[in-house]
């Protein structure tokens, strides 16, 4: 029995939280032998499949979530962490509301294996649908409050309708001197229940904490140069390593010359596991400089397809996994009987995550027993690939969560948590590692390239009567979830495949409808087995998407998939508008059938004052400066969260360089759980859009990836010229909660090159909207 | 190795590193400081930036020796959770970030910018913050921080 082991690996703030709590999670499983295993009954029935859901499957018990203490304060724990987006603070505002305690008396402990429920990964806009609405940490707050109420009842000898509380403390309606505090009704004690599916949530018009502008808890210490980021987590007897990758994509490791370093000051030890290689010093800079010179010899790379004919290259490759979305089986019918067919083609590249600090993680493996201080998005699921990648027990395995630099995705997180694992286990200390610029950039894992076809077929009237789409993308790796190290870098060099790739030709027909990556077009019925889930009025339709393999490792990056789907069905609408020469926002609406949709569409266009008419606009010069504007939207997910957002732009036609100058947003998530962090979501995320929309593009040789640093990889610097950008928030208290942090991004690349459009008469079908490219489509426009 | 002397936010601190390393290390490893921050050790982004003498300074570009004498203020130099600098207080109370990991050198570059600079104008405000980078692109609150923590210099 050896308990003391994790208990020591506690977070200062953790265990400040228990005890505070007044209640130890030993109590829960005394004897267990560790505190690990404590949790999770209710998680390791779930099996491994469990590892994978976004859906928060977390726990049915009611402790596993909430504690509360006998100076009446509450402890609510989450397998949802924050990542840079507020969900830290409007997560203690759930709790507080739920409750009804002041904020200042909830603590919130985040993604910890050792104390949180099971939540998977936080991730795919799924934080809020997860633990917002009537499941997961919300229905926990709401079952405490019952129990807590009922348990009032019957102390006071009064019925539960005749009870109200406040800030804690449960009183008579009618008499207020009878009264009992949360902490004299359970302090220090567990509930010992389940979560009740029944529990009734408050509802958002009697909201007092959730709901409201409150500042994000953690940005007094950003500020102050306080807060501790993964980066600054120090152990005793730490170590500082780093990695060195091959040189080339492909190449295998043939030997190392350990003694090419060993001499240096500080070096302790070369690491080397299968193509896995690395350097363990005292300090950071000796271990900097001994993985520098580190000699070793590599085969050569595989080889690269060119970077000039990517798109094509993804275009032929085989084999290839086909998938239908839809398929009404009439669309090649209707297209042959159309009056007008429109096409057009549109590219997108390769995006990285470029956190602005490379990655970073502390591992302490020592013996059969590890812990790991990650900025992942997912420590369950890292915690049991890490095991793997150490050939340890999961569950001697902990993973505490500590706040990264933003990560919009599956950045360096994973890897670099493999990295500082297997060099502890070798160094037989703590061993932290920071990834270098170029180690970051070179092998994350991308953001998908695309191709993507898109056809209509009109009537006589110009309405549409079938779309057609077809696209091909690159995929290899990914989340590693529970099962897959290989899916990053590190896990690969130490010896594991990434997730296989399934190839399937023919696609089968499609068996329900879904739309999680938006390769449906918004403007068609969805209609898939007689059930119907699209947005918009289209019926026949069909979607095939082919995912190829990848030279690269990709990976969700903010919006995946989404962002470059809703690029090509945006375009390709504004396109068919401007031929049948009506007005890009009533041809839309013409099409769409979903009343959210159809408002978030009124609300951008109402908001930027939109001036309704054809594009391009009427009299435009050949020459100078071109203004214009555009529009585009999307139901996030198919089912996930809406927005529209409208660009104006000015295109210097000489240079071709655009300026955005405004950008509105008009965004419904249901229920709004702090305005304020909803409008900074909002402004990053679509400021994060004019840069992938302009700037951003991974380039390579024929040998390696060539975008390694900030000169090479480009984005939109503080100092930038940026657009103004108005927000418009629809607040919907009666509908279930939904994902916010990746609607505006969606949308920004589609507004921006219809306002190009608008502006000049020049169409750009590929991202990044470079100078050149604006130049070379200005030279092929018809006016 | 070699002894050194650091004055870092008004405390002198005798260390025995390599005079090669660079500043950074030294502040955010020795010292265990945690306002400046490895961002790309290239000197492009910013996230490692003190004030030395005045100047804002690349601290990942910059060899320790080449700091010794001189006063060296880190973000928690400025003010405290408790009692924030003016500029500090600015960027907290518009909310002007996200992940917050760029903010030492958002703050530290435009602090020492409008130090030398209290009457910039927006332009050059611009320009002195081309070479900083926030991937959460928090820009547009960024600069209403700015602009706050500039009325209020004023006033």
């Amino acid at each position: 029995m050896k308990p003391l082991y994790m208990l020591k690996a506690l977070t200062p703030d953790a265990s400040a939280a228990l005890e505070k709590a007044g209640i130890s999670r030993r109590n829960f499983i005394k004897g267990s032998g560790a505190l690990i295993v404590g949790f999770g009954m209710a998680r390791l029935t779930g099996g491994l499949a469990a590892f994978q859901r976004l859906d928060g499957a977390g726990s049915n018990q009611l402790d596993s979530w909430i504690a509360i203490a006998a100076d009446g304060s509450v402890t609510a724990y989450t397998g949802k962490c924050e990542l840079g987006h507020g969900l830290y603070t409007a997560q203690t505002q759930l709790i507080a509301e739920e409750l009804s305690v002041p904020l200042d008396r909830v603590k919130l402990i985040q993604c910890d294996t050792a104390l949180t429920p099971d939540q998977g990964t936080t991730s795919g806009a799924q934080s809020h649908p997860t633990n917002f609405n009537q499941n997961n940490l919300a229905l926990a707050g709401a079952s405490a409050r019952e129990a807590l109420i009922q348990r009032a009842a019957t102390r006071l000898g009064v019925s539960v309708d005749q009870l109200a509380v406040k800030d804690g403390v449960v009183s008579a309606k009618t008499d207020p001197s009878k009264k009992v505090s949360y902490g004299e009704l359970i302090g220090g004690r567990s509930f010992g229940i389940s979560l009740n599916p029944k529990a009734k949530r408050k509802h958002p018009t009697e909201w007092t904490v959730l709901g409201k502008p409150i500042p994000r808890i953690e940005i007094p210490a950003m500020a102050a140069g306080q807060f501790e980021y993964v980066h600054n987590v120090r152990v005793p007897g730490m170590l500082h390593g780093q990695v060195v990758r091959p040189p080339a994509v492909g190449a295998a490791l043939v030997s190392v010359d350990e003694k090419s370093v060993l001499g240096m000051p500080g070096v302790v030890k070369v690491v080397v596991k299968k193509n896995f290689v690395g350097v363990v010093a005292e300090k950071p800079w000796q271990a900097i400089q001994a993985a520098a010179k580190l000699k070793a010899t590599w085969t050569p790379g595989s080889g690269l397809p060119a970077h000039g004919s990517f798109h094509e290259y993804l275009r032929n490759q085989k084999p290839a996994r086909d998938t239908f979305l839809v398929n009404s089986k009439d669309v090649d019918e209707k297209l042959a009987g159309a009056v007008k067919v429109v096409k057009a083609t549109y590219m997108y590249p390769y995006q990285m995550h470029g956190s602005i600090g490379s990655s970073c993680a502390v591992a302490d493996v020592q013996g059969d027993r590890a812990t790991i201080w990650s900025p992942t998005q997912a420590v369950y699921p890292l915690r049991n690939t890490a095991a793997m990648v150490l050939g340890l027990r999961p569950e001697n395995v902990r993973v505490i969560f500590r706040m990264g630099s933003g990560c919009y995705g599956i950045n360096g997180a994973d890897t670099v948590s493999y990295d500082a694992a297997l060099l502890s286990q070798a160094a037989g200390r703590p061993v932290r590692v920071q990834l270098t610029r170029k180690d970051e950039m070179a092998w994350e894992n991308y953001g998908l390239a695309f191709v993507i076809d898109q056809r209509a077929g009109l009537n006589a009237g110009e309405t549409i009567v079938c779309w057609d789409h077809e696209s091909w993308s690159p995929t290899l790796g990914g989340r590693p979830g529970a099962t897959n190290p290989g899916n990053v870098v590190t896990g690969f060099l130490a010896g594991f495949e990434p997730a296989a790739f399934a190839a399937r030709t023919p696609a089968p027909d499609p068996a329900n409808f879904g739309n999680n990556n938006n390769a449906v077009p918004s403007y068609v019925t969805g209609c898939v087995g007689g059930r119907c889930g699209g947005t918009g009025t289209v019926a026949s339709q069909r979607v095939m998407t082919h995912d190829v393999k990848s030279p690269f490792w990709t990976g969700p990056l903010r919006s995946p998939a989404r962002l470059q789907n809703t690029f090509a069905h945006e375009s390709f609408m504004d396109e068919i508008a401007a031929h049948v020469k009506a007005d890009t926002v009533e041809y839309r609406l013409r099409h769409l059938s979903d009343p959210r949709l159809i408002e978030v569409v009124k609300s951008a266009a109402k908001a930027a004052n939109w001036d309704s008419r054809p594009s391009p606009r009427p009299g435009i010069r050949k020459t100078g400066i071109a203004a214009g504007r555009g529009i585009a939207c999307v139901l996030y997910e198919g089912d996930n969260g809406y927005c529209a957002g409208v660009a104006e732009v000015e295109v210097h036609q000489d240079t071709g360089a655009i300026a955005v100058k405004r950008l509105v947003i008009a965004n419904d998530c249901g229920p709004i759980s702090n305005p304020d962090g909803l409008r900074n979501q909002l402004e990053g995320g679509a400021l994060h859009g004019v840069s992938r929309t302009l700037l951003e593009e991974v380039t390579w040789d024929d040998q390696k990836v060539t975008s390694i640093d900030w000169r090479t990889y480009r984005p939109l610097a503080v100092g930038a010229d940026v657009p103004k950008i108005e927000t418009v928030l629809l607040n919907r208290p009666d509908v279930p909660a939904t994902g916010a942090g990746e609607t505006a991004v969606t949308v920004v690349a589609a507004a921006i090159a219809n306002a190009v459009f608008d502006a000049t008469g020049a169409r750009v079908r590929q991202v990044p909207i470079t100078p050149e490219r604006v130049k070379a489509a200005l030279a092929a426009r018809q006016l | 190795m070699s002894v050194i002397n650091l004055k870092v936010n008004g405390r002198s601190h005798t260390l025995d590193v390599d005079p090669a390393t660079p500043l950074l290390y030294i502040l955010s490893d020795d010292l265990e400081l945690r306002g400046p921050k490895f961002g790309c050790g290239l000197g492009q982004c910013g996230a490692c930036t003190v004030i030395v003498k005045g100047q804002a300074v690349r601290s990942c570009m910059t060899p320790v020796s080449a700091a010794t004498g001189s006063e060296i203020t880190t973000l928690e130099g400025l003010g405290t959770v408790n009692k924030p600098h003016a500029i500090q207080k600015a960027f907290i109370d518009e909310q002007a970030m996200q992940c917050g990991f760029c903010i030492n050198g958002v703050i530290m570059t435009a602090k020492a910018f409008l130090d030398r600079n209290p009457k910039a104008s927006g332009a050059q405000i611009q320009q002195a913050m081309s070479g900083v980078l926030c991937r959460c692109h928090a820009h547009i609150r960024i600069f209403r921080a700015i602009n706050r923590y500039m009325q209020e210099v004023k006033s």
